[in-house]
């Protein structure tokens, strides 16, 4: 109780909550802009955290990276370009509504649940963070192989028509990432003798350039067809969300639960939650159909679920010392810097820091509500920008977003070349999510295939010889099972969908 | 809109605005170096270790030289393009770079022409020797215990992990396994990311033992999911004073480590390069950065710009020597 005391005081200093105020601005734009991401708020600031005491430094942290995964939905609703890659599993479906006329509903529901989707992620780091970190670190390869497998499956929901297409997109995915120094060997591979293209294919700069540029080239040739559609008045952002929310509770809560597991794992964020709820809400949902027309359930769930995913990716590093995504990746480094080592024990030694982390989590997310208010407010004054002034300020952020991930030119060239190849795909009906799925998977699928046998030194029965690496195992293959069945049938190959195919 | 692009602008091309914000009195050097900002160039990522230890220092010279010193993370390749951005730029002390342990390896690898030749050496910093961790409840009490069940055992009954295939603390397991008079392959290594995914297999089960550093292992330690049962290094960690030596427990003498220094490009001029050394000095011997390794966990080892040079060829053809027993040189 003193510890919960004395962090409390910690936090009601006015500068801490000045630093949490500015943080929450600066995530808030972070996020919006298409190109800069939450993980790269959190690198960028890391060194001026290195000036500061712990409760403000990691109160910036908290603070930005939650306003950056909830910012980033407000251009996917408004030009289809997702602010962060936690955002590209629902951004077309997001646009798809706001075309209907539906903006405002959609950017209210995006807001109000990226709240509570927060609130519950915290919740959970509270009450269950030691408990779910016991089963969080049981993962091994094995284990995660089954989960990369089991994600790939994803790609099929995001394919709407011809799944083939959508299955050719995911291996243009896989494919690309072999590029680089190969994850088990240690050799590199098409490479070329290029020192840059060592590192591979940096999901960042290649999903600014899938999403973004494709996009601001599809508005340079189709000069009419886009952003004018949207130009609507954004009126009462949150009339309508208490009837979302009555029809979706289920959805949100399965949303947010999903989001904090998968944060959990270490390795896998927001994006993949995201992803995953997103799959979930469709395979599950009573109207399957619905899906890509603009349909608020899917959103709901995935919303929901990248938010959750932040306060659970916290779980294992706090608990372990282990990063549960990208920025608790940084943020370990940062609470070595500032005499916190992570384990249980800083439990014991620092708990007034936890207890201070814990309510600065809850505060973001109450401070969230109006500033993201503010900056959907701001972002109608974005649409009134003329088009040709406001793309080539978004063309910059993408070229200073993927020059910041890699320091150098070569980030810039991969956006440039990889937004290409996006646009071509999405000009001839390849979607381009699967794309950047299998980039995001690709190497999580190797590397734990790869170690996984030589784990079982070649033996394929290791896969199911763990339970829980069983379970996942079989339900993986039933899955599968059942879409080829069904492809075999003439059935199309999802699962969610029974309608005959056109 | 300029106002908000400029400052992000700023931010993004690395602690520009940091630095700004917290501007120090310009110092009144004798020399004109340096006159302008300095660009730190790190390896490896924002957070870990490398960077950590670079951005203390990058402070602590910015203390002492009155200018910004930025702290710019290239990362990828397993190091080589950092290492390479450091090699390549332009030899006026203005793009300086921190340089690990790899830079002794990945020659070897076949991933770069670079080798510790290339650089300008100004300093060693730190040196962290790797330790034996194993699962806290498994059957190996004691060093001795595991190494007489690993000779008992056909060869890659035993899996290890730590980093990646033929990385540093790889290369620290085939040194033992030799010391011992295994052959390299007694145990198998399982490549990881890094000694984080390691160690957390390592709890999961997966693997049977870890060979990364201490510090690194130190948050499962205190979970009570490890033990480590000793460490590869001439005498006990200052911080883990509990842990023996491989010498202690089991009378084999290997040590080895994995070491951060700072270096410039190749052909760095003289004065320059001893301004900086004279600086690194000063920064070694500073309460600051004695605090902040040891908060860490991590070991501090000194090394001027000549002692560096000597300690980086040594190290170089250990780490080949290694390599080759492991049968991953491929030069």
């Amino acid at each position: 109780m003193d510890a919960l005391l004395t962090a409390s005081r910690l936090i009601l200093d006015p500068y801490v909550l000045w630093v949490i105020t500015a943080s929450a601005a600066f995530g808030m734009f972070v996020g919006a802009m298409p190109g800069l991401t939450a993980t790269m708020a959190t690198a960028l600031l890391v060194p001026v955290t290195f000036f500061m005491d712990p409760v403000p430094a990691l109160g910036a942290i908290v603070t930005a990276t939650a306003m950056a995964i909830f910012a980033g939905d407000i251009p996917a609703a408004l030009l289809r370009i997702p602010g962060t890659p936690a955002s590209a599993a629902y951004t077309d479906e997001s646009y798809a509504m706001s075309k209907k006329g539906q903006l405002d509903l959609n950017l209210g529901v995006n807001l109000v649940f990226s709240v509570l989707g927060g609130f519950v992620g915290v919740a959970i780091l509270i009450v269950c963070a030691p408990a779910l970190a016991e089963v969080a670190i049981n993962f091994s390869s094995f284990e995660y192989f089954w989960l990369a497998l089991l994600g790939l499956t994803c790609a099929v929901f995001m394919t709407s028509d011809v799944p083939l297409k959508g299955i050719t997109s995911l291996l243009f995915g896989l494919a690309i990432n072999c590029i680089g120094i190969d994850p088990a060997a240690g050799y590199p591979r098409f490479t070329f003798g290029s020192v840059e293209l060592l590192q591979g294919i940096s999901f960042i700069p290649a999903m600014i350039g899938m999403f973004a540029l494709s996009e601001l080239l599809r508005g340079m040739v189709h000069a009419d067809a886009q952003g004018a559609v949207i130009a609507q008045k954004i009126g009462n952002i949150f009339s309508g969300v208490f009837g979302v929310f009555k029809r979706y509770w289920f959805n949100f809560l399965r949303g947010s639960a999903i989001g904090v597991l998968i944060g959990a794992l270490p390795g896998a964020g927001a994006d993949i939650a995201a992803w995953i709820s997103f799959a979930v809400s469709k395979r599950f949902s009573k109207e399957p159909e619905k899906f890509g027309t603009g349909h608020i359930e899917g959103i709901v769930d995935a919303t929901s679920a990248n938010n959750s995913a932040l306060g659970g990716a916290w779980i294992p590093a706090l608990v372990f010392g282990i990063p549960g995504d990208s920025i608790t990746a940084i943020v370990i480094g940062v609470l070595y810097m500032k005499g916190m080592n992570p384990g249980p024990t800083v439990f014991l030694q620092n708990p007034q820091f936890i207890y201070a982390v814990f309510i600065i989590f809850i505060l973001a997310n109450i401070l969230m509500l109006p500033l993201g208010w503010i900056a959907i407010k701001g972002g109608k004054q974005l649409l009134r920008v003329p088009r040709n002034v406001l793309l080539p300020v978004i063309l910059m952020f993408c070229l200073v977003g993927s020059y910041a991930m890699t320091n150098s030119i070569y980030g810039v060239i991969m956006m440039v070349v990889m937004g290409l190849i996006g646009w071509l795909m999405e000009e001839h009906g390849f979607p381009i999510a699967p794309a950047i799925l299998g980039l995001v998977l690709g190497e999580m699928l190797e590397q734990n295939f790869m170690t996984s046998m030589i784990k079982a030194d070649g033996a394929f029965i290791m896969f199911f010889e763990r339970p829980i690496a069983a379970t996942l195992g079989v339900m993986t293959l039933l899955i599968w099972g059942t879409m080829l069945w069904r492809g075999i049938r003439g059935r199309p190959a999802t699962l969610g969908e029974a309608a005959p195919a056109p | 809109m300029s106002k908000i692009s400029r400052r992000t602008f700023a931010a993004s091309t690395a602690a520009v605005a940091a630095s700004a914000a917290f501007g120090f009195k310009p110092a009144f050097a004798d020399e004109a170096y340096p006159t302008r900002p300095i660009q730190l160039i790190c390896p490896w990522g924002a957070g870990g270790g490398t960077d950590a230890t670079a951005r203390i220092v990058g402070v602590l010279l910015e203390k002492e030289f009155g200018q910004p010193v930025n702290v710019v993370n290239r990362t990828g390749g397993s190091g080589v393009v950092g290492h390479s951005a450091i090699a390549t730029a332009a030899a006026d002390g203005y793009t300086l770079g921190i340089i690990t342990v790899e830079i002794a390896m990945m020659h070897w690898a076949g991933l770069t022409q670079l080798t510790p030749k290339d650089f300008t050496p100004l300093a060693l910093m730190n040196e962290d020797p790797p330790g034996i961790q194993v699962k806290a409840d498994s059957a190996y009490k004691t060093v001795k215990d595991l190494a007489d069940a690993i000779k008992g055992s056909a060869p890659g009954k035993f899996k290890a992990s730590g980093t990646g295939q033929g990385g540093i603390w790889h290369l620290a397991l085939v040194g033992w396994l030799k010391a011992m008079g295994l052959p390299p392959n007694q145990v198998a290594w399982v490549p990881s990311n890094g000694a984080a995914p390691a160690m957390q297999d390592l709890a999961a089960g997966g693997i049977d033992f870890t060979t990364c550093s201490i510090p690194e292992a130190r948050a499962m330690i205190d979970a009570g999911k490890a033990r480590s049962l000793a460490v590869m290094a001439p005498k006990r960690a200052a911080t883990f004073p509990d842990v023996p030596t491989l010498k202690e427990a089991m009378g084999v003498d290997y040590t080895t480590g994995a070491w951060r220094g700072f270096a410039g490009p190749k052909g760095l001029p003289q004065p320059i390069a001893a301004k900086l050394t004279a600086s690194l000095k000063k920064i070694f011997d500073s309460k600051e950065y004695n605090d902040f390794m040891s908060s860490r966990g991590f070991g501090v080892l000194w090394n001027d710009a000549s002692g560096y040079a000597a300690f980086m060829d040594k190290a170089d053809a250990q780490m080949g020597e290694a390599m080759k027993a492991a049968g991953i040189a491929k030069t």
